[in-house]
């Protein structure tokens, strides 16, 4: 308990709060159409986002995949810009051109989030080579899903890590699913964190619906970085309340989840949120009103942010061929 | 600009350029395979380790699509990268990094982000190396919207295009062609621009246009000056990019002539020929006399047979006999040239 401080403990209660309550603002808004482009919920998986990007600085890297609302989030990005960008909104984090899938705050370390499975691991391995020529001292956290393990990128990004002694740090969100096949489909095993080891790279498995385990591995695995010691592969174990698109479908466009009952069910038990809640309360840490009083707070933030999106304009349609290039 | 300039072979040119800029701005690098050795890029890369260490000149596993992707993510940080695929048959693998993430990160992130990245590729025509070694791909990238495509053909502007892409906010693809490293022209000693983008008119002449970049502008100036001893002056224009075209530049050109021969080392089908008729033909129907004519490789794969390849690369004939057809030439002396040259 003394390990962690007061302030530390609201930080991760509030961030994983904020990024559930803002999820789950969406699910409404795309039943009824009102958001159209593709939304990849991160419920239940908040934990991963909040207790990593606590371990890092503000000037760390990261970046992200098509499931990206919790990272960008956790890593300081605006619910505003968000929910704007969302409904594709100028006045969105990519102005409107990216949507959910295309999220970005490079004032606050988050570099980008792009759907290609395993697309952005070479880009935080560039990243992290960046901070290996500037010395700046950098941290850099590629985020990817149990899906990206069949890409062979990832495996010349661990490579090349590996032999250049890079600051970066794998974080595989092992949610049991990629799309609509089961882990056991994809892989002949699950251990996934053992990708790392051929290459002599730490490698460790942890409860991502622990957001204090989450936390302590990530701490190691950044002080690891910044001591020069090479990459860190964490793999994290967690799991989407939400469909793989959408809020409650596996399949795009489908109204059926694949995913056994019983499963569903016994990772509900599991919330991160409800389980750290639970901890905070029996560690005397707050009491539940003050818990109750968090969440009226963000849901204020969240009113706020759509109030802001449905005032914020369309971009003009003289501006469709903007931003091709820089100039 | 200085006046100060000496001879100097091409791919040395490319080497000043590179030494330049690192020595002008820290967050220039190099990275890929073989930087550490002349089998694989030429003159390209001498020195520079030695003057810069491995920490910027940085040789590589043969990893494509991670060692593209990690250029293109320290750009996205701050660097200016430069990443080289010594055959660029080999760039296929990294499509990933350089079409979905570099080209497309500006636009998609609303101009928060930029990739100022240098993808270099080299294409190795010849020396019975069949087709997987010797393929001309410049066509697939300048297709791409958020790519920028260069392409000297001379020394100089080997040297000033590598540094107006190193110096470029966008991801430059620069292509360079193994045919032309020997090749020498004067060079200035000091850092200056080849404008991308920008063309240039290498010879002038009233009869016709002939357009053409890279290593095929050798077999233009070959085939012009065959064509200017018979009488037909030609005005030819090297493109040096091709993504985007100096449209003013050719189009004033076929203006003024009336005709064109189109002249690419890529393939006809769906290629920079394609692309160039189909503007003329667009933006210049009006002024044309003449039927548009296309030299290009033919539409197969390179082959390693001496005799079929010496085939697959003769184009200077070619743009001659397309140069006489659409100047009227006599159909005769045509079919007497394709005997004697054939």
């Amino acid at each position: 308990m003394e390990k962690y401080s007061r302030d530390l403990l609201c930080k991760l209660y509030t961030m994983m709060l904020r990024i559930r309550l803002c999820e789950e603002s969406f699910v409404e808004p795309i039943v009824n159409s009102d958001v159209r482009c593709p939304v990849h919920l991160y419920s239940g998986e908040e934990a991963v986002a909040a207790g990593v990007c606590a371990s890092l600085d503000k000037k760390d890297y990261i970046f992200g995949t098509h499931r990206s609302h919790g990272h960008y989030l956790a890593k300081g990005g605006c619910m505003k810009e968000l929910v704007a960008e969302i409904y594709g909104k100028k006045t969105g984090s990519s102005g409107g051109r990216g949507g959910s899938m295309h999220l970005i705050d490079p004032d606050r370390g988050m570099m980008g989030a792009a759907p290609i499975v395993a697309g952005t691991i070479a880009l935080a391995l560039g990243a992290s080579l960046a901070s290996s020529i500037r010395k700046d001292n950098r941290v850099t956290v590629s985020f990817f899903g149990d899906g990206a393990t069949g890409e062979g990128v990832l495996y010349e990004s661990l490579n090349f890590a590996a032999l250049k002694k890079l600051p970066i740090i794998f974080v595989c969100e092992n949610n049991l699913y990629s799309t609509h096949m089961s882990i056991d489909e994809i892989r002949p095993n699950r251990d996934i964190y053992k990708v790392g080891e051929p290459f002599g790279i730490k490698s460790y498995r942890c409860d991502g619906n622990d957001v204090l385990a989450v936390y302590d591995i990530s701490k190691e695995a950044v002080t690891s970085c910044r001591k020069g010691e090479g990459p860190v592969f964490l793999e994290f174990l967690t799991y989407r309340m939400r469909g793989h698109v959408g809020p409650n479908d596996n399949i795009q466009g489908s109204r059926t989840d694949i995913r056994p009952k019983e499963e569903v069910q016994e990772w509900r038990e599991r919330d991160p949120i409800v389980v750290f809640e639970k901890y905070l309360v029996k560690n005397g840490v707050f009491k539940e009103d003050e818990l109750s009083r968090f969440t009226k707070e963000i849901e204020n933030e969240i009113m706020d942010a759509y109030t802001f999106t449905q005032e914020s304009p369309y971009s003009d349609e003289s501006e469709l061929e903007n931003n091709v290039f820089k100039n | 600009m200085s006046s100060k300039t000496r001879k100097m072979q091409y791919s040395l040119a490319i080497n000043e350029a590179i030494r330049q800029m690192m020595d002008t701005d820290d967050s220039v690098f190099l990275i890929g395979q073989g930087v550490k050795s002349p089998w694989y890029v030429g003159k390209t890369c001498l020195g520079l380790l030695e003057r810069f260490g491995p920490e910027r000149i940085i040789d590589t596993p043969v990893s494509e699509n991670a060692i593209t992707g990690a250029a293109v993510g320290a750009a996205i940080v701050g660097m200016k990268s430069v990443v080289i695929h010594p055959r660029m048959d080999f760039m296929l693998y990294a499509f990933d990094p350089i079409i979905n993430e570099a080209a497309n990160w500006h636009y998609m992130f609303g101009g928060r982000s930029s990739v100022p990245v240098v993808i270099w590729g080299i294409i190795n025509r010849g020396g019975e190396q069949a087709a997987q070694h010797s393929q001309a791909l410049h066509a697939l990238f300048a297709h791409i919207p958020g790519l920028k495509v260069v392409m000297p053909s001379t020394p100089y502007d080997a040297k000033g295009l590598m540094i107006s892409a190193i110096k470029d906010n966008n991801p430059v693809v620069y292509i360079d062609d193994r045919w032309l490293y020997s090749k020498e022209g004067e060079v200035p000693e000091e850092i200056y621009d080849v404008p991308i983008g920008k063309g240039i008119v290498r010879e002038e002449g009233d009869d016709l246009t002939i357009v053409s970049v890279s290593y095929m502008m050798e077999e233009t100036l070959k085939a012009a000056e065959e064509l200017c001893r018979e009488g037909t002056r030609a005005e030819v224009i090297d493109l040096r990019t091709i993504k985007p075209l100096d449209e003013e530049l050719l189009l004033k050109s076929v203006k003024k002539t009336g005709r064109i021969v189109i002249v690419d080392g890529g393939w006809k089908a769906f290629g920079l020929s394609a692309e160039i008729a189909a503007l003329v033909s667009e933006k210049m129907f009006e002024f044309l006399k003449a039927p548009i004519k296309r030299v290009t490789i033919p539409g197969c794969p390179a082959p390693s047979s001496p005799v079929l390849e010496k085939k697959y690369y003769e184009i200077a004939t070619k743009i001659i006999c397309a140069a006489r057809e659409i100047v009227k030439k006599g159909k005769e002396e045509i079919e007497a040239l394709i005997e004697g040259d054939g």
